[in-house]
């Protein structure tokens, strides 16, 4: 081959990096391992995490059982060794399922529109928020401190660059919910969206349709979110909200030390052409056959570029494929059993552990153990337990506050033990 | 002559929701083991949703059905040499799937305990090093979740330093060859764009660069090599202009599958670049995510990179938060923590020498591209290239066939088209990436392939332009699609 390249040896490939430029001496890295050292190797550090506890672990990773089918379906090769659907002749599979994803997601969250997915819940929300900027021509969030500590801090980073001001408005210290008269007296003529979580960080439920209702008399938009996918399962969609930016990790999405999640970002259909990154649309091929293509592309980076709607090019596909195939698993009677399993061992731990709020709850609720919970986390580990959350990191206006998950996966027994240990 | 594909059977699939019929399941759940809960007692009535309307209710045979079926209409690595252009398509070894899924690590939770989390903490300090290594530059972070997403970080880097010096400054300079994600993230991060004009070998216009650097630019963002698959060979040249000025060079790091282990952005100049794991460290595309967008730094801008950073105590790793530089977090946790593992996996598979060895064979294969395709297709900048060549439609277009025609043609042929169109200053771009993946076999195939296209453009255009022939799908309606969106079943 080099030979009918015209070249004498492999270096002259390079002949066109300037001499100081080349690397003089080879990389600093070990040589390869064979298949099995590979294994050996991952296997010895995943030795060194956590294997065998049980955890009650939440805050907006989840743990839920992760069905065999969603791997299998995962690795057919045609779906994880392709790239981003461009070519839809040869992408129908793909297409066909982002579309099943898109639909999905409106019926999950009560909007009209929803895109082919975000990085994660996280990034999805400065995006949203960028979205509510363009609509209403304002630049002010007012974000729940009741949401994500992470998500906000996102925001933060994003908005800071932006000319985009970002307030936080307070929850209630009884109830642990939105503190409405906070908010109202936050919202001006100068307010481009209003942002909350539900569930919220605290596990408890919010009244949506007030928060939407109070945004809209000051001209804002409400922007919706939620960290617990499985919450939908039961509770009432954000019907009134403009925009929902949420994460769908809870959806067979492995806890992974944090990522890859999928992200999913779904508005009213007015918003439809301000939405970022990537759309599927409906269409036919020259036959007259059903055909998937992505649409609409006129609001990406590859075709606006400076004027894009946002920079998002790579999202999260297979991740996204695999919440796609649990949704249809599970299915419109699954997902409901499935919450009402994760909403019947919350509350039998809050029958045991009292929740420091008084609001509704789905599968996590705030407690303040009676001894310090450094203590309490230390104690349990020793059963082979991973207790709750410390809440003092992010709120530590809320003490010695621990935040508790229980999911189907949650066996009373270890919710017992649990109990007796914080007692 | 087609000699990589025939046609076979392809089985027809509805969507699932028109699959559906009441009372159908797929999944399983265990009996409860406590009390049963009264929503509407818990939650309060009016949070209750009644169902979810529309929700598909299929059984386990016919998901698993339903998802094969739709996967035989894709194409994928796993079936052939995927040329697009500035993607990286090459094979994605399952040694990387296999360690990712082990329980240890796919189950551990961002917020367990530190010191149950020392093996993911210690893939991620290792994937940092090696990094650190292979671009020669100080720092990396691995928390952006793709390559626009590293832009932007990289970017917001650029800003927080030139803001401790006093003055964030104005604008991004951006060659007019760049990918779209370039201007995008700067008008993200705040920056108006400012296009740079190549020269005519497809360069970097040092003399006219040198006239628009001032002391409102922030940043340079470059790729290297370039979207033609060029070096910049002025790329040390264009870092002193910059710096000289106060301002900086960011590396868009599409292309470092051309690099590894024979030069590195940190030798050459540059103070920020992102790499993407999903090019060139293996990581599966699958269909379009997730990635890995990790941000190496040299020395100056590390206290601004995002928190946590990972730091070694005495004897053991250790989240540091107390970072007051830091521009914050650009995503929730730590990264892409599960691509991580692959790449990680990857890199340790290949160590130093076979990294290099893959560089080699990734360059060779372009060139032996280029050799073999110009005397069918015209090359607008004629001269050696990296890991991709750029030929333009020129001599087609005579004919009244275009790049997009001549790309759906190759799908009859059994190959995923190259990138049309793109760059951007070539006319009619066929933009062709074969990675060190493909054997001389494949590539034959594919050369083969498209010198029968050229020759059809002779004989019977008409068939390139109502290409592809032999796909279940033919040629789909991308206009109405877009005219009347139709984005969700109902």
């Amino acid at each position: 081959m080099l030979a009918a390249c015209g070249l004498a040896s492999a270096d002259e490939l390079f002949s066109q990096i300037p001499a100081e430029a080349r690397l003089q001496r080879p990389l600093a890295l070990a040589d390869g391992i064979s298949e099995y050292e590979i294994v050996d190797y991952f296997k010895s550090l995943a030795a060194q995490n956590a294997n065998g506890y049980a955890s009650f672990l939440g805050a907006g990773v989840y743990n839920h059982y992760r069905p065999v089918v969603v791997d299998t379906v995962v690795s057919r090769g045609e779906f994880l060794t392709s790239y981003t659907p461009y070519q839809s002749e040869i992408s129908q599979g793909t297409l066909m399922t982002i579309f099943e994803f898109q639909t999905m997601v409106c019926q999950l969250t009560g909007m009209d529109v929803a895109n082919a997915s975000m990085y994660d819940g996280s990034t999805a929300i400065p995006e949203a928020a960028m979205m509510a900027e363009r609509i209403t021509g304002r630049h002010k969030a007012l974000v729940a401190r009741s949401a994500h500590p992470e998500y906000r801090e996102v925001l933060a980073t994003y908005a800071r660059n932006q000319g985009m001001q970002i307030e936080e408005f307070g929850f209630d210290r009884a109830t642990g919910q939105i503190d409405f008269a906070d908010l109202e007296s936050r919202l001006d003529k100068g307010t481009a969206c209003v942002i909350i979580q539900s569930p919220n960080f605290f596990g408890i439920v919010e009244d949506a349709k007030k928060a939407a209702a109070m945004a809209h008399a000051a001209g804002a938009l409400l922007v919706f979110t939620f960290t617990e996918a499985a919450s939908l399962g039961i509770l009432e969609p954000p019907r009134d909200a403009d925009i929902v930016a949420g994460e769908l990790q809870s959806f067979a999405i492995s806890p992974s030390y944090g990522g890859p999640f999928a992200g999913i970002m779904a508005a009213k259909e007015k918003y439809v052409r301000q939405l970022p990154g990537r759309l599927v649309g409906e269409s036919k091929d020259s036959e007259g056959n059903r055909a998937f293509c992505l649409t609409l592309a006129t609001r990406e980076q590859h075709i606006r570029r400076e004027k894009a709607t946002s920079n998002i090019c790579t999202n999260q596909a297979l991740i996204a494929l695999m919440a796609t195939v649990y949704m249809e698993l599970y299915g419109k009677r699954g997902l409901r059993e499935l919450a009402e399993q994760n909403l019947a061992k919350a509350h039998y731990l809050g029958s045991k552990v009292k929740p420091l709020f008084s609001g509704p709850y789905f599968n996590e609720f705030a407690a303040v153990p009676a001894k310090p919970v450094e203590e309490i986390n230390a104690q349990l580990l020793e059963k082979k337990i991973i207790g709750g959350l410390p809440l003092a990191k992010f709120y530590p206006e809320l003490g010695n506050a621990v935040l508790l998950c229980a999911t189907e996966m949650t066996k009373r027994a270890d919710m017992d033990t649990l109990a007796e240990v914080m007692a | 002559m087609i000699r990589k594909v025939r046609q076979h059977l392809s089985q027809n699939e509805s969507l699932i929701f028109e699959r559906s019929s009441p009372g159908k399941i797929g999944y399983q759940l265990p009996d409860l083991d406590v009390p049963a809960v009264d929503a509407a007692a818990a939650l309060g009535a009016a949070s209750v949703r009644a169902e979810i309307e529309g929700f598909p209710e299929v059984s386990e045979v016919e998901v698993i059905r339903h998802f094969t079926r739709l996967s035989t209409w894709n194409y994928a690595i796993d079936l052939g040499m995927y040329p697009l252009g500035s993607c990286t398509m090459k094979y994605n070894p399952r040694i990387n799937e296999a360690v990712a899924r082990i329980e240890g690590l796919a189950w551990a939770h961002p917020y367990q305990p530190e010191s149950l989390s020392q093996g993911a903490m210690e893939v991620i300090g290792r994937l940092e090093a090696a990094l650190c290594e292979i671009t020669g530059l100080d720092a990396v972070t691995l928390q952006p979740a793709a390559g626009a997403h590293g832009e932007l970080t990289g970017i917001l880097l650029v800003r927080a330093a030139l803001e401790a010096r006093g003055n964030p400054r104005k604008k991004i300079l951006v060659p007019d060859s760049a990918h779209g994600t370039n201007p995008a993230t700067a008008g993200i991060a705040g920056y108006s764009v400012q296009n740079v004009a190549s020269n005519d070998q497809g360069m970097i216009d040092i003399e006219h660069l040198a006239g628009l650097v001032d002391d409102d630019v922030a940043a340079l963002m470059v790729t290297n090599p370039n979207t033609l698959g060029v070096f910049e060979s002025n790329i040390a040249q264009a870092a002193e202009i910059l710096h000289s000025k106060g301002a900086m060079i960011y590396m868009d790091g599409a292309n470092m599958n051309a690099l590894v282990g024979v030069a590195r952005p940190g030798d050459f100049g540059v103070d920020v670049m992102h790499i993407n794991l999903h090019k060139t460290f293996s990581t599966p595309h699958g269909g379009g995510g997730p990635g890995g967008g990790p941000v190496a730094v040299a020395k100056h801008l590390e206290p601004y990179l995002p928190v946590p950073r990972l730091k070694r105590m005495k004897d053991a790793l250790a989240w540091d938060f107390d970072r007051p530089g830091s521009i914050g977090k650009v995503k929730a946790f730590y990264g892409n923590f599960g691509v991580m593992v692959r790449a990680l996996a990857y890199i340790l598979a290949h160590g130093g020498p076979g990294l290099r060895n893959a560089t080699v064979d990734a360059v060779l294969n372009a060139n032996y591209i280029r050799h073999k395709l110009r005397d069918f297709f015209d090359l607008p900048y004629d001269r050696p290239n990296m890991h991709e060549v750029v030929f333009s439609d020129d001599r087609q277009a005579a004919k009244g066939v275009r790049t997009g025609d001549i790309a759906k043609r190759l799908i009859d042929y059994g190959f995923h088209p190259y990138t049309v169109s793109f760059p951007l200053i070539v006319h009619g771009a066929l933009m062709i990436e074969p990675t060190e993946t493909e054997s001389k076999d494949e590539l034959d195939l594919f050369i083969d392939a498209m010198i029968s296209i050229a020759k059809e453009v002779d004989e019977q255009p008409e068939t390139l332009k109502n290409a592809p022939h032999m796909t279940r799908t033919r040629r789909v309606d991308e206009v109405t699609a877009a005219r009347k969106p139709i984005l969700r079943w109902k």
